[in-house]
């Protein structure tokens, strides 16, 4: 674990100095600019996706997915992000003790 | 009195946003504890990265099987949007030599934003203040909340009986939610999901969330040949 804590949180650090650093014609590109704003949303995406449905390298539905379900109605209730991280655990948790989708 | 009166009201919003993260860093602390991670780990990692979706995708990946590369590379390509909020920052706040070093740990969503939306105050201060404020007060509350979760993590048993694991996956959809508001984000979001189901199960765990930054590389430079030509 430590590797990956220390080089992740060194490269994130020097990404941020970087961008005080930096040549602002060069990052102030149209197209730098794009790609930079929709890389979080891909990469997001893909990680409800993975800690969703994913056990290892088997695809799986299970009370993980109900959790998040509600914890998508949260969203469109305009819930702040604690209570939908609550929401789904919660929801996960309660058909977990009901003995579904373990 | 009225220049007061609006920091005044920065402050207040700077600690309220800083409350809300405090909370999310309560689940982050329990989720990293509970994913294998000691305490001080969980800790050097609010501490030192300081970007709650490059954290929670380091203990995601690492906890899911994933390889130290992956993880790294993952959380790198998170955190390059904090980068670009530093190009866009480094104009109007104006930090000189050392000041820069502990400006560019603030730099993250939720201070740019206050930032952002304190550019045109009258109050020629005002950008700089709020952007300090917020930095600042999400800094401490997040690494205390972090702190807090941790250490209650370590008190409860199977993750899983809490809805731990349902609870991560909420939180990247909860800091994706505000990403969506363009259509061409919406579209990016979607197609970037379908081909993460599809590598799943043929490639190796962290993989697929990498790939599926390709998707947002293919669709900005797509689009971009359109509009500069």
């Amino acid at each position: 674990m430590w590797p990956a804590v220390v080089l992740g949180s060194v490269g994130c650090y020097l990404l941020k100095l970087a961008g005080y650093l930096a040549p602002r014609h060069w990052l102030e590109r149209p197209r730098v600019q794009r790609v930079t704003a929709l890389i979080p949303v891909a990469m997001l995406a893909a990680l409800v996706v993975v800690q969703t449905f994913s056990t290892g390298q088997s695809l799986t539905v299970d009370a993980r997915a109900a959790g998040v379900a509600a914890g998508f109605v949260a969203l469109l209730l305009r819930a702040h992000f604690i209570v939908v991280v609550v929401v789904a655990g919660a929801v996960a948790a309660l058909l977990r003790a009901a003995g579904w989708g373990a | 009195m009225t220049e007061t009166r609006d920091r005044r009201r920065i402050t207040v919003d700077a600690l309220a946003i800083g409350a809300g993260t405090g909370a999310y860093g309560i689940s982050f602390g329990a989720l990293a504890v509970t994913n294998g991670f000691s305490p001080w780990q969980t800790q050097v990692l609010s501490l030192g990265m300081f970007t709650g979706a490059s954290q929670f995708a380091t203990v995601a990946i690492l906890g899911g099987g994933g390889t130290l590369i992956a993880a790294v590379a993952t959380a790198l390509l998170l955190g390059l949007r904090n980068g670009l909020y530093a190009v866009s920052l480094a104009g109007p706040l104006a930090p000189r030599g050392w000041q820069r070093a502990g400006l560019a740990q603030l730099t993250i969503d939720e201070s740019t934003a206050m930032a952002v939306a304190h550019s045109e105050d009258p109050d020629p201060g005002a950008m700089r203040y709020a952007f300090g404020a917020t930095g600042l007060s999400v800094f401490v509350l997040w690494n205390v909340g972090t702190l807090v979760g941790a250490l209650a993590a370590g008190a409860i048993g199977d993750p899983r009986m809490y809805g731990l694991d349902a609870a991560a996956a909420a939180a990247f959809l909860a800091l994706l939610w505000p990403r969506l508001g363009h259509r061409e984000a919406r579209v990016v979001a979607l197609v970037a999901a379908l081909v993460t189901l599809v590598l799943i199960p043929v490639v190796s765990p962290g993989v697929p969330v990498l790939a599926s930054a390709l998707v947002a590389v293919g669709a900005g430079l797509w689009r971009g040949r359109g509009a500069t030509s």
